[in-house]
């Protein structure tokens, strides 16, 4: 069976705005918010949602990116992989909101690996988790704050986002 | 890559992918907290069967920051034959579960031999074999000139265009060879100068050019300047008249640094003899790349330890994360 296409670019482009709205009121007024996209599509994901949170409340939040790579506990089972840069905003994360922003929450091992690459960079005051697709799943006590879309599925089933400025196109598939 | 045991064995990609990966290292090193968990419950064994301090903390100094456990094996002064001595060592080290072996030998071969003998399943890192490769010390200083030619703006790149004149004892410099190969395999331009006395003969066969006089490849205007040690210890084997007239022919003195542009890299792989090789006006310039050098190797073993010990085996199957 074919794949099928449980987002299209509108919904991306909706689903993304809700989520910036979200994480705005849940910064109730105070803090600096730093987005933290987990490459690849998740940097691309955090750029998008912080020039929406611009567009709303310019000056707020910042951008960059986080490689979990060498903190990964998958590391000796699979063949090493080149890390991807990090880029942590000029004034770091001490006392910040950061908003870690990922693709797909699936096992929740990725996510653990992203907390442990956050103590390596500061203490922030608080860490959020915000992702496109949630398919479930959950190996680890882990949950997003913001979801685009909850997609349930079947582990040998396979979840796919692909987005323009990576892809070259903009959709979220499913295939068995 | 099992083994690093010359940069002979390296293709461009790969080459580029470590010091692509020595990028990312040298990211990690003003975090708070520095120390990486990817070579966690990980064995590294430093076997070193000849002093050396510098290449010997660097390469501790990498597998620590990467959560490795470092046994350090100072085979110095052991009587058995080399071959048995090399052999059953492998085989302690082996009993001991080590993941990686660093070794420095006075024999040139040593690494290759321990890679291929069969007698241990470790990655083999050469930390320098007789006046065979020294493969790290390549790769560092090709790291120090992609970052200082380009900036921010390294990643994925080469060293293509770029001259580099290598000059000393050629004859008796692993670093010497290690740095030939790699540096042509990123595209650069090598120049070689030397004595006579202290060329190889094969060097006809290298991808270089070959100067009897310094000033001759100064006047080319070279990017990096690397000189190499004088081994004082093998003056007496009369390769050269005195180190006065050494340094005088083949020296870095003030009077040729003053000469150079003012983006030119001088490199040294150190300890430097100041006086001798270099002067001191260049060894401490602006222009002297000696300290990043030592700052870089720590990144670049960090960056060969990670892609050789962390991962599993590359035709071991992969599972999605």
């Amino acid at each position: 069976m074919a794949a099928r296409t449980v987002l299209h670019d509108a919904d991306i482009a909706r689903a993304l705005r809700r989520i910036g709205h979200e994480i705005l009121e849940s910064r109730r007024g105070d803090g600096r918010l730093v987005l933290l996209g987990i490459p690849t599509r998740g940097v691309t994901l955090a750029e998008r949602i912080h020039r929406l949170i611009e567009e709303i409340e310019p000056g707020v939040s910042e951008v960059g990116a986080l490689d979990i790579t060498l903190y990964r506990d998958d590391l000796a089972r699979t063949p090493t992989r080149a890390p991807a840069p990090t880029r942590i905003p000029a004034g770091g994360i001490d006392g910040a909101i950061v908003v870690l922003v990922d693709d797909v929450l699936y096992s929740g091992r990725t996510i653990r690996a992203a907390l442990d690459a956050i103590v390596a960079h500061g203490r922030p005051r608080a860490v959020r988790l915000a992702v496109l697709v949630d398919r479930g799943h959950r190996e680890l006590p882990i949950r997003a704050d913001f979801v685009g879309k909850n997609l349930p599925s079947a582990t040998s089933e396979r979840v796919s986002v692909r987005l323009s400025e990576v892809d070259g196109v903009e959709e979220v598939t499913i295939e068995p | 890559m099992r083994h690093l045991l010359s940069t002979r064995d390296l293709d461009r990609a790969s080459a580029i992918r470590l010091l692509d990966v020595a990028e990312d290292m040298a990211q990690t090193a003003d975090r708070a907290v520095r120390t990486l968990p990817a070579l966690r419950d990980k064995t590294v064994v430093n076997l070193f069967f000849e002093d050396s301090t510098r290449t010997r903390l660097s390469f501790e100094a990498a597998a620590k920051r990467l959560s490795a456990n470092v046994i350090t094996f100072s085979a110095k002064g052991s009587s058995v034959s080399k071959g048995e001595s090399l052999k059953d060592t492998a085989q302690t080290l082996l009993a001991m579960g080590a993941d990686a072996i660093i070794v420095r030998h006075h024999d040139s071969g040593a690494a290759h031999r321990l890679a291929n003998a069969g007698w241990i399943d470790a990655a083999i890192i050469n930390a320098g074999d007789g006046t065979h490769e020294h493969p790290t010390q390549a790769l560092l200083d090709a790291f120090t000139i992609r970052q200082r030619r380009f900036g921010t703006e390294t990643r994925g790149r080469g060293l293509d265009g770029l001259r580099v004149a290598i000059v000393g004892d050629i004859l008796h410099s692993r670093v010497a060879r290690s740095n030939v190969w790699l540096l042509h395999l990123l595209g650069a331009e090598v120049h070689l100068v030397a004595p006579r006395t202290l060329l190889p003969t094969r060097v006809a066969t290298w991808p270089v050019t070959v100067h009897k006089h310094l000033d001759e490849a100064l006047a080319l205007a070279p990017d990096a300047v690397m000189m190499l040690r004088i081994q004082t210890e093998r003056m007496r084997d009369a390769y050269f008249p005195n180190a006065r007239e050494y340094g005088r022919e083949w020296g870095l003195t003030a009077e040729r640094f003053a000469r150079l542009g003012p983006d030119t890299m001088v490199m040294h792989p150190g300890p430097m003899n100041r006086g001798l090789e270099i002067s001191s006006s260049a060894a401490d310039s602006s222009g002297s790349t000696v300290l990043a050098q030592v700052t870089n190797g720590v990144f670049i073993r960090m960056a060969v330890l990670y892609l050789l010990v962390a991962g599993a085996d590359e035709s071991a199957t992969g599972v999605n994360g």
